[in-house]
């Protein structure tokens, strides 16, 4: 008798993603896999051009240009976000039903606008008379004063150049708070500030995300960020989801080769640095199968056969790859 | 922004010295000599030697050049050499025409071309991106004065909407000066007869006028869109879901405007010398005819002295430009 499970409130399931280039249609998200359960803080981690960024944009119906979806679902509850008209997106998804926090908080926002009317845009109650635009502005200072802004009742007339680049960042976090989504996704959100700072914010969105009961999607590279803040983790290698489970385990016990050599990298976690020998290879002529597979220690021909399915070797803790196929069999 | 303003003011200071070398430099030393020139034709040695030291030119250039500086300070421009009027006032009754029809130029100049430019970034590569391509370019190519005279032929002699010339009915008093802009002093007298009067003797000199400054506003608008829509933040305001047009008319253009006030202070000196030609085609009162026949009549006090009064305007108007865009941008008024 199994325990019934929770639904994950955002999942997406075998998402392919497309962009056509001059050379030819590069699928730059292939097969690519998540769930996000309720209340929890799931990570995304991978190196730069995996794909992390694409997936959680193409959440929010961002796709790259002359990008198109060719196959899955992007489930948001009981609805299928992919393939909405943009202005359900915008109106409904964006900002409404998810929050997005940015990577770089000093490119953002707009330099030429008052902090106050771009962040008075993401609150989306209805109206514009001069009595909800005071309940506007209050409920975006009350939010300021949520995320640890100093001197949050006069942040609204100023410039974005005139606040730092931690101070930017808790703007950001206030606007995707805005309009009291269930989800927030963030994207890389603290790569671009310094350490000390970097720890502030994380303690800050744990603190919200318990608080809120939001459920969050952290994009990153830094496996010591995923081990600070998230729950669960998916890994992401060109394009493809790779593995994914609690993070716990999959820091302890990864199963994939490729989270085991990334891990290896982590200076902190390696006792001799390590690289990974080869290059990530062009999602224009990706290799066929396992996309890691070229530069697999483990590799053997059934590698490129076919994309490995998804197996649980484990409850909660799955990967994609043939060394698994047995064990999870067995 | 009141330091910046100061700043501004101080900047402009040496191009306004330069002018005035130039200009000092082009009266007193380029005619070779101008005591030759005054005394006539037949002049002796004698009445050569009276007319230098009557007009000061005996005395060392820098002595020169400062009662140069104090007869400019004190707007005496000298006389024409023509008609024996003083230039300065010559110039002062016919500016407020060429100011008059510059401003309707860039105005309007500004209010198509914006938005034409940023319809052809939103749409780019589509059949309207590619019109626009052309007509820009057609714009910038077509000679004015080819242009005015079409326009001629087609609006006042053949369907005769629009009057030929000048710039209100002659014969007919003009409106109350109050500031010398029909258009302003007409409606702030509120007769709207002279208001639609003068506005119907403005429209083809501004249009002709305009095509310029229209073709040039429009792409540097279409090129600063497409590159503001490349920001960071247009694709942060995308995925934080503002509206789409809130985005482009709001956000994006305000950015792009930021670059394109400083193209129209650049704008403004191709402006006036084309000003040269469309007034003398049709007709205008303004400095810009004044300066065509002082060209032809070689009336040089007459040509310097309007070199000079532009040379300040340019600058003036470009203080302006400045300002706008410091108040567009708060970080250029931060930055000085």
């Amino acid at each position: 008798m199994m325990l019934e499970k929770p639904a994950p409130v955002l999942e997406i399931r075998d998402l392919s993603v497309s962009v056509g280039t001059d050379e030819g249609e590069a699928r730059i998200l292939d097969n690519a896999g998540l769930a996000l359960m309720p209340g929890s803080i799931h990570g995304v981690v991978g190196e730069s051009g995996c794909g992390k960024s694409t997936l959680i944009r193409a959440i929010l119906g961002i796709l790259p240009k002359r990008g198109r979806a060719t196959h899955g679902s992007i489930m948001l509850g009981e609805r299928n976000l992919l393939g909405l008209p943009a202005d359900t997106l915008q109106k409904d998804v964006r900002g409404r039903a998810i929050g997005f926090i940015p990577q770089d908080p000093f490119q953002a926002l707009n330099p030429v606008f008052r902090v106050g009317t771009q962040l008075l845009e993401t609150v989306r109650t209805p109206g514009d008379s001069k009595a909800t635009r005071e309940t506007k502005k209050a409920h975006v200072i009350s939010l300021l004063k949520a995320v640890q802004l100093p001197d949050a009742e006069h942040a609204l007339d100023r410039y974005p150049h005139q606040f730092s680049g931690g101070q930017r960042q808790r703007l950001l976090i206030a606007a995707a708070l805005a309009s009291a989504p269930g989800i927030i996704l963030a994207d890389e959100p603290t790569t671009a500030l310094d350490v000390t700072t970097q720890l502030q914010i994380l303690k800050l969105l744990r603190g919200l995300a318990i608080e809120r009961g939001l459920s969050m999607i952290f994009v990153t590279h830094d496996f010591g960020v995923v081990a600070q803040l998230c729950d669960t983790v998916t890994v992401m290698y060109a394009g493809q989801t790779v593995e994914s489970g609690p993070v716990a385990q999959v820091l302890k016990a990864p199963f994939h080769p490729y989270t085991q050599m990334l891990l290896a990298c982590h200076p902190e976690r390696a006792k001799e640095l390590a690289g990974i020998p080869g290059a990530v290879p062009s999602p224009l002529r990706p290799p066929q199968g396992c996309r890691f597979n070229p530069r697999c220690p483990s590799a053997r021909p059934a590698c490129s056969a076919g994309q490995p399915p998804r197996v649980a070797p484990q409850p909660g803790h799955a990967v994609r790859c043939v060394l698994h196929l047995d064990e999870a069999a067995a | 922004m009141t330091r910046f303003i100061l700043g501004r003011l101080l900047l402009a200071l040496p191009a306004l010295f330069g002018l005035l070398v130039l200009t000092f430099i082009m009266l007193r030393v380029l005619p070779n000599d101008p005591s030759a020139a005054l005394a006539g034709e037949n002049a002796t040695t004698e009445q050569i030697a009276a007319v230098r030291k009557a007009y000061g030119f005996d005395e060392p250039l820098w002595k020169q050049f400062v009662i140069y500086v104090g007869q400019v300070a004190r707007a005496d421009l000298g006389n024409s050499i023509i008609s024996n009027r003083p230039v300065a006032s010559d110039i002062a009754w016919r500016l407020p025409a060429t100011i008059e029809l510059t401003f309707v130029s860039l105005l309007f100049a500004a209010i198509v071309g914006i938005p034409l430019g940023t319809m052809a970034a939103v749409w780019h590569n589509s059949p309207f991106d590619h019109a626009m391509r052309i007509i820009t370019v057609g714009g910038l190519a077509i000679a004015s004065f080819w242009f005015a005279i079409i326009l001629q032929i087609v609006f006042s002699m053949d369907l005769g909407w629009l009057p030929l010339r000048s710039r209100y009915p002659d014969g007919v008093p003009p409106p109350t000066d109050i500031t010398g802009l029909y258009l302003v002093d007409s409606l702030l007298t509120l007769r709207f007869d002279q208001f639609w009067a003068s506005f119907k003797h403005i429209v083809m000199p501004a249009f002709t006028l305009s095509l310029g400054g229209l073709a040039s506003i429009a792409r540097f608008t279409r090129a600063g869109v497409l590159e503001t829509m490349q920001k960071d933040f247009v694709h942060y305001a995308e995925a934080a879901g503002y509206a789409r047009k809130r985005i482009i008319w709001v956000y994006v253009l305000r950015n792009s405007v930021v670059a394109a006030t400083t193209q129209i202070g650049l704008l403004f000196g191709a402006l006036i010398s084309s000003a040269v030609a469309v007034e003398a085609i049709f007709d205008w009162p303004g400095v810009g005819s004044y300066a065509v026949s002082a060209i032809l009549t070689s009336d040089y006090k007459a040509v310097l002295a309007v070199t000079l009064v532009v040379g300040v305007i340019y600058a003036i108007v470009n203080i302006i430009v400045d300002v706008v865009h410091a108040m567009l941008d708060p970080r250029v008024a931060e930055n000085l």
